[in-house]
């Protein structure tokens, strides 16, 4: 048994077979050729063909793990056109008359080392990029076929790093966790971990040409550890650890297609929180029944500049589409605080939670708000949509939030766009917002109580200060009053009111919120069928 | 010959994506563009070494446009920095 630490990248425990991949640069030979014309030719057809291959590769991760991640593949496609990449190959062909393997090689180190040297983290990291085209054509010259992931048994891979193009190949079926030996938690690879929610190690000093195909390993990345051919106890304890898990999730599948329903007939909504496009996917695939909180930040974060009308409504559209007659509830950019994108130039403040964010910069920058909206409408046509604004304190802000919908309608109208004015409702999570609730209800089609803010500015109280935590008590009365008061006033005005807050998914509170009458709890997708499970076993006695 | 310095305001400076988007714009003229920063130079239309001058956020580029439409490649890389960058 051996063990070695690692940093986790995304928590959770697997045990299995290793798959090691070794690096493939090592099997490149330099030899003499006769025709260096021939040769180019050669490396042309390469060329085309890792370009196909990329293409092909941009396309599945944009359907898989969304625009953004998708990008690097075009920045591949584009490295690879690089006139100083290729002349650089091409100059080591004619001069030295050797094969455009090599010759390849050679240049990817060169260029790739050019990176390797350089002091921002972030350039450092692409060299990996260069070494990853490198190959890529490397292996198109030797005529190898890109491994087919989907031909291994469910493994552990074992490796030095990882590609971002072997990441997005791999079935996630079949991956049950990574331990690569490099990357930093910035790395194609640990983005992409993340996003499938494989556990993964990253920093793990194990020699990879000691380990064999198939040898036993356990990644915990709770405790942060990968530990090979466990002893037996070890091993065991990972077994129970890992048919726990297993049992909670297989006893769950048995509430796929059951109602909502209490014991004694109070039905209520499970809806799924989710933060991007790719995301709907588990929340189907969770049996929600509908999106309580599709937060649209991931539309402007991680990139440089402000995202069209058109690529918001077709992110929008694909999603309304996707879930057809359910229940889609769309937040109003949520900007500012712990979420920021240096294009928005928000500046630094000394109280971000209680600054300039979310609806706040929609009123104040209308611009950026009619887009969102105008997007919004236009996706309204597609399926059954609702628009849900944050951070409100004010009647006085749901009227011109309205003023400003109409101007977009206006237009809309004129330039014969076909639109549709969807359900609006707003996020109750100000103290504000509570104690206005029965005016705020009169306005509007819904409330979502966001118990996450509700609770930090409630008892003034930082979630992220570690030294507050014993004075944290999410289940305070104060909140539970607040959270009737909300409701009560929602029902009084004939309107529903649910909470999208991780509160919701707090089983604890399960029965005390619907004895309130809540009438629809957003959680996230892994659980939905839990809390499902939870409510079938309630009797609400009044 | 035409030139322009800007200061990047993007957070991350010029990395990958920006710099292809650059490329990008940069092929679009017969005009040989060439970008300098940190006491070195790149053509535009070159990813790795538009890549390689490792520009980061709040550095000044110097952007020096010479050929047939070095104009319009002056306005509308000038557009592009503003917008992008």
């Amino acid at each position: 048994m051996k063990e070695y630490r690692g940093k986790s990248v995304y928590k959770g425990i697997a045990m299995g077979p290793a798959l090691v991949l070794h690096n493939k640069d090592q099997q490149v030979k330099r030899m003499r050729i006769e025709d260096a014309e021939a040769e180019l030719a050669r490396l042309e057809q390469a060329k085309q063909e890792s370009q196909e291959q990329l293409q092909r590769l941009y396309e599945k991760a944009l359907k898989e793990v969304g625009e953004s991640n998708a990008a690097i593949f075009e920045v591949h496609q584009m490295m690879l056109e690089d006139p100083d990449y290729l002349e650089s190959i091409e100059n080591i062909i004619r001069t030295e008359m050797i094969n455009a393997e090599y010759a390849a090689a050679l240049t990817g180190d060169n260029f790739s080392q050019m990176f390797a040297a350089m002091e921002d983290d972030y350039m450092r990291a692409r060299a990996a990029d260069i070494k990853d085209i490198s190959e890529r054509l490397i292996r198109n010259l030797l005529g190898y076929i890109d491994m087919d992931f989907s031909q291994i048994p469910p493994s552990i891979i074992v490796a030095d790093d990882l590609s971002p193009s072997e990441t997005v190949q791999m079935d996630k079926k079949k991956i049950l966790a990574f331990v690569t030996v490099h990357g930093s938690s910035n790395s194609h690879t640990s983005i992409l971990a993340r996003m499938m929610n494989i556990p993964a190690l990253i920093g793990v000093r194990v020699p990879i040409d000691e380990i064999e195909n198939g040898t036993e390993v356990i990644v915990d990345g709770v405790e942060e550890r990968a530990i090979f051919n466990p002893d037996g106890d070890v091993r065991r304890k990972a077994e129970e650890q890992i048919r726990e898990a297993e049992e909670k999730q297989r006893l769950l599948q048995d509430m796929k297609g059951k109602e909502n329903v209490t014991l004694d007939g109070r039905k209520v909504n499970l809806y799924a929180n989710i933060g991007s496009v790719s995301d709907v996917g588990y929340a189907l695939e969770n049996d929600a029944g509908g999106i309580g909180l599709f937060r649209s930040e991931f539309l402007y974060l991680g990139r440089s500049d402000f995202p069209s009308e058109e690529e918001q409504f077709q992110a929008y559209k694909q999603v309304v589409q996707t879930m057809g007659e359910k229940k889609v509830i769309i937040r109003t950019l949520d900007i500012g605080a712990d979420k920021q994108a240096e294009y928005f130039h928000l500046g630094k403040e000394d109280n971000p939670a209680l600054g300039y964010r979310a609806i706040r910069i929609c009123l104040a920058q209308p611009d950026i708000f009619k887009t969102q909206l105008r997007a919004l409408l236009r996706a309204a046509v597609y399926g059954n949509l609702s628009i849900m604004y944050p951070m409100i304190i004010d009647p006085e802000e749901v009227k011109k939030i309205y003023d400003i919908v109409s101007e977009v309608e206006e237009e809309l109208k004129r330039k014969e766009i076909p639109y549709q004015i969807p359900e609006q409702g707003i996020m109750i999570e100000t103290p504000a917002a509570v104690m206005v609730s029965d005016e705020l209800a009169e306005l509007v089609d819904f409330f979502s109580i966001g118990t996450n803010d509700l609770i930090q500015y409630t008892l003034a109280i930082d979630r992220q200060n570690e030294k507050l935590e014993e004075f944290y008590n999410p289940h305070h009365k104060a909140i539970l009053r607040m959270i009737e008061m909300v409701v009560n006033n929602a029902h009084k005005a004939g309107k529903w009111a649910g909470i999208c807050g991780e509160l919701g998914a707090d089983s604890d509170l399960t029965e005390t919120f619907l004895q309130m009458g809540v009438d629809e709890l957003s959680v996230a997708p892994s659980m939905i069928l839990n809390l499902r499970k939870k409510i079938r076993g309630i009797r609400i006695t009044n | 010959m035409n030139k322009f310095e800007y200061t990047i305001k993007d957070e991350v400076g010029i990395h990958a994506r920006p710099a292809g988007m650059l490329v990008k714009e940069a092929k679009k003229y017969e005009s040989k563009i060439i970008v300098s920063a940190n006491g070195k130079s790149a053509e535009a239309t070159k990813l790795m070494a538009v890549m390689g001058l490792g520009v980061k956020c709040g550095q000044t580029v110097e952007v020096k446009i010479t050929g047939g439409d070095e104009d319009t490649a002056y306005k509308n890389m000038k557009d592009f920095f503003e917008t992008n960058l």
